[in-house]
């Protein structure tokens, strides 16, 4: 087992030493995929999109409680009303989005080949407020997270769908992602991989690891510990403090580009945002 | 106060989510460090035509954003029930659902 | 005259508010509520809240509860029974510093059948009470609560 482990993570190393041109996303995917499957035999495919309740009866079972009546429903209500409201200008979100922004959050994040960037759902949600002449929200939780929420409710069951178009420029960002996940910091020295590559199901103090693959479909989350909804980026703050290194700002090249690669591990699985978590 | 009361079998199954801090009393404010003052529902009822077919009083150990399932029979697909709580600084808050 | 008048109306408000807010209180009145929810210990809680301590184990109480808590600040709890005539259902959380939970009256006609989410400060056996025909029915489960190593 633990040299099944060391060869993928020396050929994901391998991968992300080599020259860009020889990246290959879909390659990355198809082996997280086999890695999880051997590691996780009776797990079925689509329940990795429930994270730790995947692979924890105890604690499945309290999650399934809290879904009869699961605390961001009312932040969904909140993120409706909110993108519902026109702007000054008269606009709304739905206009800055295809489908007027239903049944589209399984897509981000996106490359935009005109800037030349990762394009999050939270990003977007902003930009199209500076657009039509508001002020932007502050990112990580509060109205941005209900209205993430809301429109992650409209995108439930849909497959996740991140690409990484034939642009080097979208390579590269992918590849700074993958590189971020796989990438020791802070006093701890720990990456991301170390607890949800190289441990799921295993436990941290009592807390048990999820896996890599699904972690990102069921946000933004609804944390108990924050008594409060939050994005994906909010927790990759947390985590990174609390690995006692000091995070990055949300919403910032190392942060977007990280979701871009993160996302795209759990292409496929259905997008069933927003969650409830402890 | 969210609530979604639906027929189930012959019995109206109902399922709450109150919107409330249930500020124990026992927290101190992070920038402060005052104690932030106890502020919790401490009874919530539901009447059903007239008849009170359910009530729950919470000490402060009910958690934030209050959940509540039970369920009662007589009901009728299309009625409207009444909810309602109080909390200990006596402030109220009344909800009317109807039963789907 | 105005004036007066809607200080009259003003008066009738509150004193409506005032009124509608104890009609709230049917079952309970806020002096034995005090009793009951601000004892410091089970025995003190149960005589508040029934008079008595007198409590009978019973398996016919089905009482769902985690045995390790995702959070101790939510805790889902689920407290059924068949047992007959059902009157009161409620939940003692044994370390909390106060510990009766919840307490719920079931009327004729209700289903003796509660859900809830609690706090429990820490490892601890929380007891669910079932008053049935006049006598105090019980059951008992620890439940673990822990410090995870994902804050933040």
């Amino acid at each position: 087992m633990m040299n099944k482990i060391c060869l993928v993570l020396v050929l994901l190393g391998f991968l992300s030493v080599a020259n860009s041109s020889y990246a290959d996303p879909e390659s990355d995917l198809e082996m997280i995929r086999q890695y999880y499957q051997e590691m996780f035999p009776d797990v079925a495919f689509e329940d990795y999109a429930n994270g730790v309740y995947a692979l924890d009866e105890n604690a499945r079972e309290q999650w399934q409680e809290i879904e009869e009546f699961p605390p961001y429903e009312i932040a969904v209500d909140t993120g409706e009303e909110l993108f519902s409201t026109p702007f000054k200008d008269g606009k709304t979100y739905a206009d800055c989005f295809p489908d007027g922004g239903i049944g589209i959050k399984q897509n981000y994040p996106l490359f935009d080949a005109e800037s030349g960037r990762v394009i999050t759902l939270e990003l977007a949600i902003n930009e199209c407020r500076e657009k039509h002449g508001e002020k932007p929200l502050k990112y990580g939780k509060g109205e941005i997270a209900s209205i993430s929420a809301y429109m992650a409710y409209t995108s439930r069951d849909n497959p996740v769908n991140v690409i990484v178009p034939d642009d080097p420029r979208a390579i590269e960002a992918y590849e700074k992602g993958k590189k971020f996940y796989y990438s020791r910091r802070g006093q701890l020295n720990m990456a991301c991989s170390t607890c949800h590559i190289a441990n799921p199901g295993n436990k941290i103090r009592a807390d048990i690891l999820s896996p890599a693959m699904g972690q990102t479909t069921h946000f933004p989350v609804f944390r108990s510990k924050w008594e409060e909804m939050g994005t994906l980026q909010r927790r990759y703050a947390g985590c990174n403090k609390q690995v006692r290194a000091k995070p990055f700002e949300l919403q910032g090249e190392e942060y977007r580009n990280l979701e871009y690669f993160h996302t795209y591990m759990s292409n496929g699985l259905p997008a069933n945002g927003p969650g409830a978590r402890k | 106060m969210k609530v979604k009361a639906k027929m189930r079998k012959d019995m109206v199954s109902v399922k709450l989510l109150a919107q409330h801090p249930m500020e124990t009393g026992l927290r101190k404010d992070k920038e402060t460090g005052e104690t932030i003052p106890a502020k919790f529902i401490q009874e919530l009822s539901c009447m059903y035509k007239e008849k009170t077919v359910f009530i729950a009083n919470f000490g402060r150990a009910v958690s934030k954003n209050p959940y509540l399932a039970f369920s009662f029979s007589g009901g009728q697909k299309g009625d409207p029930l009444t909810l309602s709580w109080i909390d200990n600084t006596g402030e109220t808050k009344t909800t009317e659902a109807v039963i789907k | 005259m105005f004036y007066k008048r809607r200080l009259l109306l003003r008066g009738m408000l509150s004193f409506t508010t005032a009124f509608s807010a104890l009609a709230l209180m049917p079952g309970i009145v806020f002096a034995k509520w005090s009793k009951a929810f601000d004892a410091d210990t089970t025995d003190d809680a149960l005589l508040g809240m029934f008079d008595s301590k007198e409590l009978v184990s019973s398996d016919q109480i089905k009482f769902k509860i985690p045995e390790i808590a995702e959070n101790g600040a939510v805790v889902p709890v689920t407290v059924k029974t068949d047992l007959p005539n059902v009157s009161n259902i409620s939940i003692f959380a044994e370390k909390n510093p106060q510990p009766l939970a919840a307490s719920f009256t079931i009327p004729e006609g209700t289903a003796a059948d509660v859900s809830v989410r609690i706090r429990l400060g820490e490892t601890m056996n929380v007891t669910a009470v079932v008053k049935a025909d006049g006598k105090l029915y019980s059951t008992q489960k620890e439940v673990k609560v822990t410090i995870g190593g994902c804050g933040g």
